[in-house]
């Protein structure tokens, strides 16, 4: 599944890592050399676990597609398990929520394993949304029967449904770029996270205005508009490894840059709700797999289906 | 030789449990009031699954781990050899009578001679899973037999979130959400401090670890 564009993504990714490496072990000497700046600490931690997320996603870029999609369905997995842990639920809820992580998570994958649109498209959203509750229905508990369905139907939305549509970019038939639609997960996942490690960047340099204090205080209108306009130029100045004329390219990066930000601030409602800081922990520096996907999450279907109206076959 | 088969079975066996447990509950372990050393302890903890003591044991530093050992009871341990192979060999557990009528040693006694060994241990002061709607039920006085006999070890509260919501009491199919593991600072007996009054300090140092409580 390797193709030369995807190399030279890869390389190029590489590199950026390798520099920004060497600038955090350079910050680190002149500003935390007995390791007490949580700041520094924090960002070196970053970057390390971002070696980590490359090199496995490189990994399952050269496994092919069952690879990339098993890889989708373990962040699904490990995503929904940090948002039902936040959501509420009771004992007669037990039998759904098994159903959410055996059931319904494998069947999806394995829905789009076999590219099978018509279902993978509907199953949660159609099937699960109307037989789940039934499974907390027959277990006969009324306290808070709405919300308790409620909020495990968005987690499976989330969590599943919505990551599900990252591998599914694999299947996508569009004329001329046969055997490197590889290249579309690599560019959606490397534009919305430059956007994301940009808006930081610009933010901790220049930002001053909120643009949502009781959501989070480190999301400015100065990082927003110098992370997103980053990420668009580089975003359309790789047009060529992609099916979409320049043009076409600074469209995609402007939705794929929204979309995250929508992300990032909907999640971050939920959490500031729920009253906890990251979603997990299991991704050093950056907190959970949510806290790291949130961005992907809400731009992925809409790529997907934007890029499956206008350009694919199928 | 069918000696050694046995002991890396048990170790293999005790690996592949853990892996399991970190995967259905990704654990996270706060250090809030001690740091993981290898110093003698009695861990104690809340008790709401069968799965408590192989949560805590998962979330120790692997050197830390071997040298400690779970309180357990025996009338559950023994009911079958797969049971006997897991509470004995893999986690090398205190297996105490908690029936009076039939005990042949006394509960105290082995806990203070696995100490003496220089073992640290899990215990579980409520002395039964609590499926009660009562956050923590009172505790059983081994806690205080313990901190009067061998006053130098630190005596660690250690509260359990959530392992209760993976596999409530009945069930069969645990549900993946993570845990907290909380370990607070160390409790030792003052000196003339009554049982009861120390029993109570140990239980509210355990409760005050609880989410949504002021630390």
């Amino acid at each position: 599944m390797s193709s030369p564009h995807l190399l030279w993504l890869l390389s190029g990714v590489g590199g950026i890592l390798v520099l920004a490496s060497i600038l955090g072990e350079i910050l680190r000497q002149r500003l935390s050399p007995d390791g007490t700046n949580p700041v520094i600490e924090n960002l070196n931690a970053r970057i390390a676990a971002w070696w980590v997320m490359v090199i496995l996603l490189a990994i399952a870029f050269l496994a092919g597609k069952t690879g990339v999609v098993l890889l989708f369905a373990l962040c699904s997995f490990a995503a929904l398990r940090e948002f039902l842990t936040l959501t509420t639920h009771n004992r007669g809820d037990h039998w759904s929520l098994v159903a959410c992580f055996f059931l319904v998570l494998p069947l999806q994958y394995y829905f789009v394993l076999i590219d099978w649109y018509g279902m993978y498209a509907v199953f949660v959203p159609v099937y699960v949304f109307l037989l789940l509750p039934v499974l907390s229905a027959l277990r006969g508990s009324t306290k808070d029967f709405l919300v308790r369905v409620s909020e495990t139907q968005w987690a499976l939305m989330i969590c599943v449904y919505c990551i599900s549509h990252v591998p599914a970019l694999l299947y996508l038939q569009i004329p001329g770029f046969e055997g490197r639609n590889v290249i579309l997960i690599a560019y959606l996942i490397f534009v919305v996270q430059l956007s994301d490690v940009m808006q930081y960047v610009w933010g901790k340099l220049l930002g001053r205005t909120k643009i949502a204090p009781t959501l989070s205080p480190s999301k400015t209108w100065e990082g927003f508009i110098g992370g997103s306009l980053t990420a668009i130029a580089v975003g359309t100045s790789l047009w060529w490894m992609t099916p979409f004329t320049m043009a076409q390219a600074a469209g995609m990066c402007l939705i794929l840059t929204l979309m995250g930000f929508f992300g990032g601030l909907v999640m971050s409602a939920i959490k500031r709700d729920r009253g906890v800081k990251d979603w997990g922990h299991l991704i050093a520096g950056h907190g959970g797999f949510i806290d790291r996907l949130d961005s992907v999450i809400f731009a992925a279907p809409i790529f997907f289906h934007v890029t499956r109206y206008y350009w694919s076959l199928t | 030789m069918s000696l050694r088969v046995r002991s890396l079975a048990a170790s293999l066996t005790g690996q592949a449990i853990s892996v399991f447990a970190r995967f259905m509950t990704a654990p996270r372990a706060i250090w809030q009031g001690i740091e993981p050393v290898p110093r003698q302890r009695v861990y104690f903890a809340n008790h709401s699954s069968n799965g408590d003591f192989v949560l805590l044991w998962t979330v120790l530093p692997p050197n830390l781990r071997r040298q400690t050992r779970p309180v357990a009871a025996l009338d559950y341990w023994l009911k079958s050899p797969l049971r006997a192979f897991i509470g004995r060999e893999v986690f090398n557990a205190v297996l105490i009578d908690r029936r009076p009528e039939a005990r042949v040693a006394d509960p105290v006694a082995q806990m203070v001679e696995a100490l003496d060994q220089h073992a640290s241990l899990i215990l579980f002061p409520e002395g039964q899973r609590n499926s009660s709607d009562a956050v923590l039920l009172p505790f059983k006085s081994g806690l205080y037999h313990l901190a009067k006999s061998q006053p130098e070890v630190d005596l660690v509260p250690v509260w359990i979130a959530n392992l209760n919501k993976v596999m409530p009491k009945g069930e069969i199919i645990p549900v993946p959400l993570i845990c907290t593991l909380t370990f607070g600072a160390p409790l030792h007996l003052s000196a003339d401090e009554a049982k009861d009054a120390f029993l109570a300090r140990a239980s509210s140092a355990l409760l005050a670890l609880a989410p949504g409580n002021p630390a």
